[in-house]
């Protein structure tokens, strides 16, 4: 016989300013299974939880109802809370009635009537609910981090520093990300390759990190504690295990002019090339799209590995010719490995967007129209020209330049609607770079706001504006004209003084907005993680959980999750090594007992249930002489499309079985 | 129980997928994304966890109308979940007719958990297209017969 307890609470005044919640502890006490009906003004208080705990003892309680936020937020803290108090944590149910019901409902009474339906449905249905035992899985103690950029390979570092192993996954021929192509980092102007490549080094020569490049993850299976993360090196043609990376192939690669992704499009490399010097690993890749060897065999560009089959010995060779250790392999086709790992940390980070769409800017078309990308290469020492600040068109240095800021953020229309967040910053850096480049010249920056909330960003704001002259102009910039003599003309307006400015500059630098990376949304699917409504991925909580995503050991890190400067990024790749480690502190995991089961008597052996399982957790056995389907509970997830599929009801989910599901509808 | 009904709203019972559509409404909540007050949801792991039965039975105990909601294709926690509850809920609808439910009663759509807004405007706009039933017999056979 069930003895139900329900708790009502008020959540300050988020339930109990709309819902009456005495009248809702009153009727539902009247329930003939409601042993005991409460309400109190915050239920994970500690005395609220106290309450529940006392009220399990006093009044012989076997099955709790807490009505309160989503069960999502609460129902951890009582499911621990009975269990301290004697019950198994799995005799309680959540009726939802904020979230669900005060929240979104407008009228007072209303709201008090959905509440008491909420709360009577969760008292049916608790009753129904067996105790459940979790079931415990061993750990896999090896993390996957996919991205190398300064989120990943903070988070690699601290996890193989705590000492566990890092697979470190990079689509990229190096370690580095976005990083590594800036040329100096706000607000202190330190070397951003200065401070960045001795960690990538560290993370090279690490004993506990394994460093895949040219590499991405093609299927996840599994699940926390023992994911089986399959991972796709493309051909790079070049054997990495006899490489000796002494560059003599890159310098006798006869293609010359392949657009330099590294310098943003900025400059020309070889089709054998190493991204950049301080590369780590610093193995040169042969570009399969320009490679004379390889490119004409296949005519396109090469998706699938299927192509390499077509690869005919003529032509060129330069590179295998020049090579002292033999590396080059022109029949390279890739390769796939499959590894075991406990926990993922996505840090894929994000792109610049193309200011292509800005045609009134001549983002994509003007030859001295750059990107913020674009600037960095223009004035780094690695750069297109050696760190030279000149205009791509005709190699003169620009006397007059504009910045002009939110050019794809904070705009629906044509880019995104919120802020990148970064670009406030690293315009008023670039400024200052300019100033040190060309002291005789003028920097303009147009802006909508200056947003600089992060420690020392002010006052770096400021030392441009005062300190190095920079000039500011408020208001969005309407056309960027390019003039017969080969300067352009900004149009835009001071909306501080309502007036239209023109300027006539030499180069202009279009603050393109950081977007999620093109392939965010297919990786998403693979990990079964989800991204907002722009494309980042979504953490577990906003506040509270903001490495966490809904799938429990995969964490996020860096610019994947939401526009991110260094210091963030930085943060957030340590944070999501915290929780890696704390998940490998424990021997065994405690996974959730709500997992299919089959009754064999009832079964027929049709095995339409295997079928459908996404997990190939179900399997057949012999039973009584008879073919029966068996659940392997290890394997199993708990989705449910089993017990959905079985036309003979004989698979039962636990915690969402027919009976639960059924009480809980019940009008 | 089949008596014409719906006083007020019509009284919608949704079946939410924990991980994409549950946490919608609860962002619909959190974001203060008002909605008719007669929607009930259910929780259920995935979308394929909902057995036509289910939508069935719904009906039988006098529910207006139905609603499922799990993640948008490609997004599901559990792979496959959502495709295999669009195929079972395709039939389902079919079968509705059969028994002479209207199959507009039944509404399946993608809700993930960033779209709060989205959530409170599908049970809004599905409760205001149930309206069209109100004060009509809830099946077609008893339709038929009351002309």
């Amino acid at each position: 016989m069930a003895r139900v307890g329900v708790f009502i609470c008020h959540c300050g005044v988020n339930i109990a300013g709309k819902v009456d919640v005495a009248r809702v502890a009153e009727i539902i006490g009247r329930m003939p299974e409601v042993a005991f009906s409460t309400d109190y003004k915050f239920m994970c208080s500690s005395p609220g939880q106290k309450l529940v705990a006392d009220a399990v003892k006093e009044h012989g309680l076997n099955r709790i109802v807490v009505a309160a936020c989503s069960p999502k937020m609460h129902l951890p803290t009582f499911q621990k809370t009975i269990a301290k108090s004697g019950l198994n944590q799995y005799l309680i149910s959540m009726a939802n009635i904020r979230e669900q019901c005060s929240w979104v409902t407008l009228d007072s009474d209303e709201a008090t009537e959905k509440a008491i339906d909420l709360v009577r449905r969760q008292a049916k249905r608790v009753a129904h609910q067996d105790p459940l035992e979790d079931v415990a899985v061993a750990i896999e103690k090896t993390a996957v981090v996919i991205g190398g950029g300064v989120s990943g390979i903070q988070a690699a570092l601290d996890i193989a520093d705590g000492g566990r192993k890092v697979i470190l996954v990079e689509k990229s021929p190096s370690l580095g990300g976005k990083m590594a192509q800036l040329d100096e980092t706000f607000p202190t102007l330190d070397c951003s390759q200065c401070i960045l490549t001795p960690k990538m080094v560290e993370a090279a020569q690490h004993p506990n990190i394994e460093i895949r490049a040219n590499t991405t993850v093609k299927k996840v299976g599994g699940y926390v504690g023992n994911f089986e993360v399959t991972l796709e090196r493309r051909p790079t043609c070049v054997d990495a295990t006899r490489c000796i990376a002494c560059g003599l192939c890159v310098t006798k690669c006869p293609v010359r002019d392949v657009p330099d992704e590294f310098n943003a499009g900025l400059g020309k490399r070889r089709a054998i090339a190493t991204p950049f010097p301080q590369a780590v690993p610093a193995i040169p890749v042969i570009d399969r799209r320009y490679c004379l060897r390889l490119k004409d065999s296949l005519g396109h560009d090469p998706k699938s590995q299927e192509d390499l089959g077509h690869v005919p010995r003529a032509k060129c060779g330069a590179c295998e010719k020049i090579c002292p250790a033999g590396a080059i392999n022109y029949d390279d086709k890739g390769a796939e490995e499959t590894v075991k790992a406990g926990a993922i940390v996505v840090a894929t980070g994000y792109q610049e967007m193309s200011p292509a769409v800005y045609t009134e800017y001549g983002g994509a078309t003007y030859p001295d129209v750059l990107t913020g990308l674009q600037f960095e290469r223009l004035v780094s020492s690695t750069g297109p020209t050696g760190g030279h600040l000149v205009r791509p068109s005709d190699g003169k240095e620009p006397q007059t330049i504009v910045f002009v800021q939110c050019v794809g953020s904070r705009d629906p229309s044509k880019g995104h609607e919120y802020c990148s967040g970064i670009c406030c910053m690293y315009t008023a850096k670039h400024a200052l770079l300019y100033k040190h480049h060309v002291p005789s010249g003028q920097a303009y920056v147009c802006y909508i706001d200056v947003r600089s909330p992060g420690k020392n960003y002010e006052q770096f704001i400021r030392r441009a504006i005062e300190e190095e002259d920079v000039r500011y102009i408020r208001g969005r910039v309407g056309k960027v004209q390019r003039r017969a003599d080969g300067r352009y003309r900004v149009f835009t307006e001071d909306t501080l003084v309502g007036r239209p400015v023109s300027i006539d500059a030499d180069m202009v630098v279009l603050a393109s907005a950081v977007e999620p990376q093109s392939d965010a949304a297919s990786l998403a699917q693979t990990l079964g993680i989800s991204y907002d409504a722009d494309g980042f991925y979504t953490e577990a909580h906003p506040k509270l959980k903001p490495v966490e995503t809904a799938t429990a050991g995969v964490f996020l890190a860096g610019a994947c999750q939401g526009p991110k400067d260094i210091p963030a990024s930085v943060q957030q790749g340590s944070a999501a090594a915290a929780k890696v480690l704390a998940l490998f502190a424990n021997e065994t995991l405690r996974k959730s007992p709500q997992v299919a089961q089959v009754d064999s008597s009832a079964c027929t052996g049709c095995l339409t249930c295997a079928y459908v399982c996404h997990y190939s957790a179900i399997e057949e056995k012999q039973v009584a002489g008879r073919q029966v389907a068996f659940v392997v509970a290890g394997k199993c997830q708990g989705c449910g499309a089993c017990a959905a599929a079985c036309k003979n009801k004989a698979v039962t989910l636990a915690q969402f079985s027919d009976d639960e599901v059924f009480e809980e509808m019940m009008r | 129980m089949s008596a014409p009904e719906m006083a007020k709203d019509p009284k919608i019972l949704a079946f939410l997928c924990r991980w994409c559509s549950y946490a919608g409404a609860d962002l619909a909540g959190t974001s203060r994304f008002s909605y008719p007050s007669n929607v009930r949801i259910v929780q259920v792991p995935c979308s394929g966890r909902v057995d036509p039965v289910m939508i069935f039975k719904a009906f039988v105990e006098g529910y207006d109308g139905v609603l499922v909601a799990g993640c948008h294709p490609g997004d599901c926690h559990y792979g496959t979940g959502n495709y295999h509850a669009r195929r079972k809920l395709a039939v389902a609808r079919r079968l509705l007719e059969t028994v002479g439910v209207h199959p507009d009663r039944m509404f399946f759509t993608w809700v993930s958990a960033a779209e709060g807004r989205k959530f409170a405007e599908v049970c809004t706009t599905f409760a205001e297209s149930l309206k069209k039933f109100a004060g009509r017999p809830k099946t077609l056979a008893r339709e038929a017969l009351a002309k």
